[in-house]
């Protein structure tokens, strides 16, 4: 079953395409991945599922309803979760804190602070940040900002959570628990659309693989398929 | 229990402080001259202007110049409806009309961040006293009005029960989850979007709010004043006031903004009176410095002069 479908978006930033007529397509409790080089529009694809940026055209559904040119609140609320490239932490609030905001106001019915409180305790638990509640979050390594991004994330308990490349900047072995982490996630039930720069990861955990490459999706299928695809061996070679 | 929430320990030497002071402050006219309770009213007006500024501009980080369009809006209220309604209404309607010009204002500015809202919310307030100078000379035909008066004792009750108003709201914002949706635009507004967090209602709504007890605040003042005209009612120094205390105070803490706001108005009113020719210079120098060695303000300052007691009797034993 279809959960979150993009039907020729495109995203224009003056004379540049940056998203040049997309479609996608996540089923229910897949996990897809977003690959293609630096600049290729893959931020920009999140950006307008999450309603940080609006389409310039295009069709962007969320369970089949239209959530085309909402604003990030209301997407967060109906369940689309996203993470940050560059994580945008509350620098100085307290990691716990942090989630709070997310398990408070992401979704769609009003939660009690006592409640939200636990979630968010739980999402920290989750991503192994217990430990860390009371620090800042500034405090944090890499590895931790990126865990406390998608603990954030789910704390909004969302059916499709949209990752940003998590993996980068991270060391092989903290790679190795990031793949770790989100195979749980999907465990979860929740739905993965990931951009992923660690080719490796993406070819062991997506179910299909979209390719993008200056704006266009230049290959679809899965990890297998993808791997053997000339036009794809070509960019990344050429890259 | 998490930050957003004011510790218990704190909360409860908080209200233990706030009660003290109120009933001193209730029974003072008893007891005092009454020159003093025209600085006492001072006093409580910048409280007032502090802490209303605050309750938006401290969490959001939006730092806003607009404060004297909206108290010289309710000063305007009271010269217009002074004679005509009880104290108590047109005071609440200076602050309504000033929560109206802050929607508006609100929908015009808050999509600026930064130095852009800063430079247009001072742009704005100067324009309210530009339009109205305009206005009182080509329409009503008077550069200035004359306002009804009211008893000094009245006037400092009517300032003292606003500003316990407005503790009272700021310290429930920051308690509440309204409080820590604010904190979390100051902190990156873009993620707090992203987290459910309707960000532009809420700092519209806010900014509302903060210049509703502004305005209230402008109401009572107006009425110590005999005469006013635009340049008096919409001063920029009123603008510029509220951030300079809540800094100077410690821009952190509610006792912060109280603390800078009382400091700052007697120090400006004993310089005024023991250095009239450089009163401004010497007040500019002290803000300076304070500014320049003590980035958290007075409250700073305390809270290290208590910490290193502590540290010192546990070094003794
Ligand atoms: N807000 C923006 N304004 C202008 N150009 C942008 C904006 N966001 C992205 N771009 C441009 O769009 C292209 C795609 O960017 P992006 O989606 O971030 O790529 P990727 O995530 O695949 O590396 C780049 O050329 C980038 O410079
Ligand atoms: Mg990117």
């Amino acid at each position: 079953m279809r959960i979150l479908d993009g039907e020729g978006v495109r995203k224009n930033f003056g004379g540049l395409a940056a998203v040049a007529g997309v479609d996608f397509c996540i089923n229910q409790g897949e996990i897809v991945g977003l690959i293609g080089p630096n600049g290729a529009g893959k931020t920009t694809i999140f950006n307008l599922i999450s309603g940080a940026l609006n389409p310039s055209s295009g069709q962007i559904r969320f369970n089949g309803e239209s959530i085309t040119g909402l604003k990030p609140y209301q997407i967060c609320k109906r369940g689309v979760a996203r993470t940050f490239q560059s994580a945008k932490l509350f620098a100085d609030m307290t990691v716990i804190n942090n989630v709070l905001v997310w398990s408070l106001f992401g979704k769609s019915a009003r939660t009690p602070v006592a409640d939200a409180e636990m979630e968010a305790r739980e999402a920290l638990a989750f991503v192994g940040l217990s430990e860390k509640e009371e620090l800042p979050a500034k405090d944090l390594g890499i590895a931790a900002q990126k865990r406390l991004e998608i603990a954030r994330a789910l704390a909004t308990k969302p059916q499709v959570i949209l990752l940003d490349e998590v993996m980068a900047g991270l060391n092989p072995t903290e790679v190795t628990q990031a793949i770790e982490l989100i195979k749980q996630i999907w465990n979860k039930g929740i739905s993965v659309f990931m951009i992923e720069h660690v080719m490796k990861a993406v070819m062991g955990m997506a179910d299909r693989v979209i390719v993008l490459h200056h704006g266009e999706k230049l290959a679809e299928g899965t990890p297998e398929a993808i791997a053997k695809n000339r036009k794809v061996v070509e960019v990344y070679l050429g890259e | 229990m998490h930050s957003f929430r004011v510790t218990s320990n704190k909360k409860a030497l908080f209200l233990a402080l706030l009660i003290v002071i109120l009933i001193f402050a209730a029974t003072m006219p008893l007891y005092i001259q009454p020159y003093i309770i025209i600085s006492l009213t001072s006093i409580f007006m910048y409280i007032v202007l502090t802490v209303s500024w605050a309750i938006f501009s401290a969490p959001t980080r939006y730092i806003s110049l607009a404060s004297a369009s909206f108290f010289g809006t309710g000063i305007y209220v009271w010269a217009i409806l002074g004679s005509a309604l009880p104290l108590p209404i047109v005071v609440g309607i200076g602050g309504l009309v000033s929560s109206l010009l802050a929607l508006l204002t609100g929908l015009l500015t808050l999509r600026l961040r930064g130095l852009y809202f800063i430079i247009f919310t001072f742009g704005f307030s100067e324009f309210v006293r530009h339009s109205s100078q305009w206005w009182e000379i080509n329409i009503s035909g008077t550069e200035g009005r004359w306002v009804v008066g009211v008893d000094h004792t009245i006037i400092y009750y009517a300032m003292l029960i606003l500003a316990f108003l407005t503790l009272i709201t700021a310290y429930a914002i920051r308690r509440s989850r309204f409080g820590l949706a604010l904190q979390s635009i100051g902190q990156f507004e873009e993620a707090a979007a992203h987290a459910g967090i309707n960000v532009t209602a809420m700092k519209i709504m806010t900014f509302a709010i903060s210049a509703f007890f502004m305005g209230a605040a402008g109401a009572i003042m107006a009425t110590r004043w005999s005469y006013i005209d635009p340049s008096i009612a919409f001063s920029p120094l009123i603008s510029f006031m509220p951030v300079l205390m809540a800094i100077f105070g410690g821009i952190g803490q509610l006792y912060g903004h109280i603390l800078g706001a009382g400091v700052l108005t007697i120090l400006a009113e004993v310089l005024l009176t023991e250095f009239p020719y450089y009163y401004m210079l010497l007040f500019g120098l002290i803000l300076l410095a304070v500014i320049l060695f003590l980035p958290h303000g007075l409250v700073g300052l305390m809270e290290k002069w208590w910490k290193g007691g502590l540290a010192g009797k546990h070094a003794n034993t």
